[in-house]
């Protein structure tokens, strides 16, 4: 089970790509796991190692040394397009990321991310010009990211608010998940499952 | 007062609401859950640590296609990774009760493909499965998604998914599809319409024509590459087409219940007067066979058109269009039709049912493969396999020069060692193009099975009508038109 999230302050990785799919920010052959262990190596691994398993020069984007230890990404529209594996979250939390800003996220993606509480934070298209022109302007200026205040406070002092799942919030806030919460309303369950009988048996 | 018109997946949506509480997501009855051996361990290892069962076993189905090897069952798995997958899926479904279609099954098969082959994927259903490509189920007018594995823990242990109510979309396909053109190309052609993140946030409904006139093997090949643009889920409303496929599959409703359960499904399409948040429309008369260039399923031309160049595209996509040909190594103006091949991709739960499986024969028939070209064809399931065999289309394969498998998700995900080597070209049937998708360095090519396998005689893409000797129904155009309303 998670442990309680409130807020970070940190550098912030700036990846301006669209479209970052799954298979980028974990390939497929890593999926053979049968743990969570392990993923922060397979973070964005391709991008990283040539086919041969050469680090590629420059290295890339969380290979850049000065990029050690960052825990903002700011990425391009449709972040986590792809495959429901949530190996892509567990290998970004693994590395150390905690929130990602972006204009948008792919559906199952963002949910996945909520549940590692792993912020996926949506800003306005202008909003996400203007903060890449800071970050790629002040690299090593420090953002914060406060779920409770629900604000993003960036290095001169200006602070926008963010919108995150009032639900997902109030779970992430208190270091728990889901399932509890759904157990509780079980009998609300047992009763809509005796007017509905199931449609199928997979037992027969 | 006459009821509010509703869409088809407004009444599924209705009908699964368990509680609304105020600030939670709805939480939403779960009819079937699939399980597959890669996105499941952990969930069955959380459930383990809360002390919890599966709640629902009988509405709890597995496989294993992912990670399992497409050649000789009798061999032992050389990956040491994934036969401990293997045997974990295995072990997992033994100690929570859950039926397992395991190696040397006779219904074993892709998650996608044997759900609908056994009849459990009906009408009006929520399913689930830890795979972005549940989406196929929609084709049955059920709905659909695919879930992390968080997820799959939930449903394990309530048979419920918390949820928000999505947006919906209408995707109307009018008129009729030429010769050589069909499902696969509806859908790339939709992508690259509205882009890969176009559907977020929606349910995409398929409606018009072209879409009535489909198979349900077809209709699955439509809804399956719903996730490609971007929403969760796309549907098809159930029709005679629809019921035809269920009758007499072996979880389908029998006797009388199969009645009742006909008669709750005519119940469940559109109402009329319902509406939808978004709208669009494509003239199916107007599309040809569509191929990707690309890194991802929206970079999808005609067959008969060019690779675009930067002035093709919007200043923003512009980096990513020169980013994606730089890595396929492809020049942009540069016809498509005609790029080298080494390596055809011929399965997936796209195009690996049996349908498929005869397209792409019909094409091979009486043809060998083009000299150096590795052609895999992988079924989507024993079943699958077996009715081919049953049909003699293994035979034509095989005197092709291809290679006939068990069947799997193979080249389609690379995990069980079929892939392509760095730098390699290979025209696929399966439904992503990204980056390393199909093996690390490999370039992919997406296309419907007629033109993999009219592409498998050549060497090089190409427009399968010119094989199968029928006209292009109209001029060829390399995007579809469409309209937009809000
Ligand atoms: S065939 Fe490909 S897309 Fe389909 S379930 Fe298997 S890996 Fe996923």
């Amino acid at each position: 089970m998670p442990e309680p999230f409130v807020k970070t302050t940190s550098r912030v990785i700036s990846i301006p790509r669209a479209n970052i799919d799954t298979d980028q920010i974990c390939p497929a052959r890593f999926l053979k796991i049968t743990d969570k262990n392990g993923l922060a190596d397979a973070l964005f691994f391709d991008w990283r190692f040539t086919p041969d398993g050469q680090k590629r020069q420059p290295p890339s984007f969380i290979d850049e040394p000065v990029n050690a230890g960052r825990q903002i990404l700011l990425v391009g529209d449709n972040f986590g397009a792809g495959s429901s594996r949530e190996h892509a979250p567990w290998a970004l939390r693994a590395w150390g990321v905690r929130a990602i800003v972006s204009t948008s996220f792919a559906d199952i993606f963002g949910g996945n991310a909520l549940k590692n509480a792993l912020l996926p934070i949506v800003v306005s298209a202008e909003r996400h010009a203007a903060l890449q022109a800071l970050a790629a302007a002040n690299r090593d200026g420090e953002w914060t990211i406060d779920l409770e205040a629900q604000k993003v406070t960036l290095p001169d002092g200006d602070s926008f608010a963010i919108e995150i799942d009032p639900f997902a919030r109030t779970m992430i806030l208190a270091g728990t998940d889901e399932i509890g919460y759904v157990r509780s309303r079980l009998p609300a369950i047992e009763a809509w499952e005796a007017v509905h009988p199931a449609r199928v048996d997979t037992l027969t | 007062m006459a009821e509010k018109p509703r869409t088809l997946f407004e009444k599924i949506w209705d009908d699964h609401v368990v509680a609304s509480d105020p600030g939670a997501p709805a939480i939403l009855a779960i009819d079937l859950h699939l399980v597959h051996e890669v996105t499941s361990p952990q969930a069955f290892t959380g459930l383990r640590e809360r002390g919890l069962k599966v709640r629902k076993p009988g509405q709890t189905v597995a496989t294993a296609d992912h990670s399992i090897p497409t050649l000789d069952p009798s061999l032992p798995i050389a990956d040491e990774l994934a036969a401990r997958q293997l045997r974990q899926i295995e072990e997992n479904c033994r100690e929570f009760g859950v039926p397992f279609h395991g190696k040397g099954s006779p219904t074993r098969g892709i998650v996608h493909v044997i759900g609908p082959e056994l009849g459990l994927t009906q009408p009006g259903m929520t399913i689930v499965c830890g795979d972005s490509h549940t989406a196929t189920h929609g084709a049955f007018g059920a709905l659909a998604f695919g879930i992390g594995t968080s997820e799959i823990e939930m449903v394990l242990a309530t048979q419920t998914l918390l949820q928000r109510k999505p947006k919906t979309f209408q995707v109307r396909i009018d008129g009729r599809l030429g010769p050589g053109v069909g499902a696969k190309d509806i859908i790339l052609a939709l992508i690259a319409r509205i882009g890969i993140g176009g559907g977020t946030g929606h349910v995409i409904e398929y409606t018009g024509d072209a879409i009535r006139a489909l198979s349900m093997e077809e209709r699955m090949t439509v809804c399956n590459m719903t996730i490609e643009g971007g929403a969760r889920a796309g549907l098809i409303a159930p029709d005679e087409t629809t019921f035809a496929y269920l009758r007499g599959r072996k979880f389908a409703p029998q006797g009388a219940t199969w009645d009742e359960a006909v008669a709750r499904w005519r119940t469940l399409p559109t109402d009329e007067g319902a509406t939808y948040d978004r709208t669009i429309t494509i003239d199916g008369d107007a599309l040809e066979p569509m191929v990707t260039y690309g890194t991802n399923p929206g970079m999808g031309i005609g067959v008969t058109g060019r690779i675009p160049s930067a002035a093709d595209v919007d200043p923003a996509d512009r980096e990513e269009l020169e980013r994606a040909l730089a890595y396929m190594g492809l020049e942009a103006g540069k016809s498509i039709a005609g790029q080298k091949l080494d390596v055809v991709f011929i399965g997936s739960c796209t195009n690996g049912r049996i349908e498929d499986m005869r397209a792409a024969a019909s094409v091979l028939k009486g043809h060998h493969v083009a000299p150096g070209l590795r052609v895999l064809v992988v079924p989507g399931s024993q079943q699958v396999k077996k009715q081919a065999e049953r049909e003699g289309l293994d035979s034509v394969f095989r005197a092709a020069g291809a290679e006939w498998r068990e069947s799997g998700c193979s080249m389609c995900i690379a995990m069980n060692g079929d892939q392509l080597e760095p730098g390699q070209y290979g025209i696929s049937t399966s439904n992503r193009n990204f980056q390393g998708r199909q093996g690390k360095g490999g370039r992919t090519f997406l296309a419907s099975p007629l033109t993999a396998a009219a592409s498998a005689v050549t060497g090089v893409i190409t427009d399968p009508r010119t094989l199968l000797g029928v006209a292009p129904k109209s001029a060829a155009v390399s995007r579809p038109t469409t309209v937009e309303a809000h």
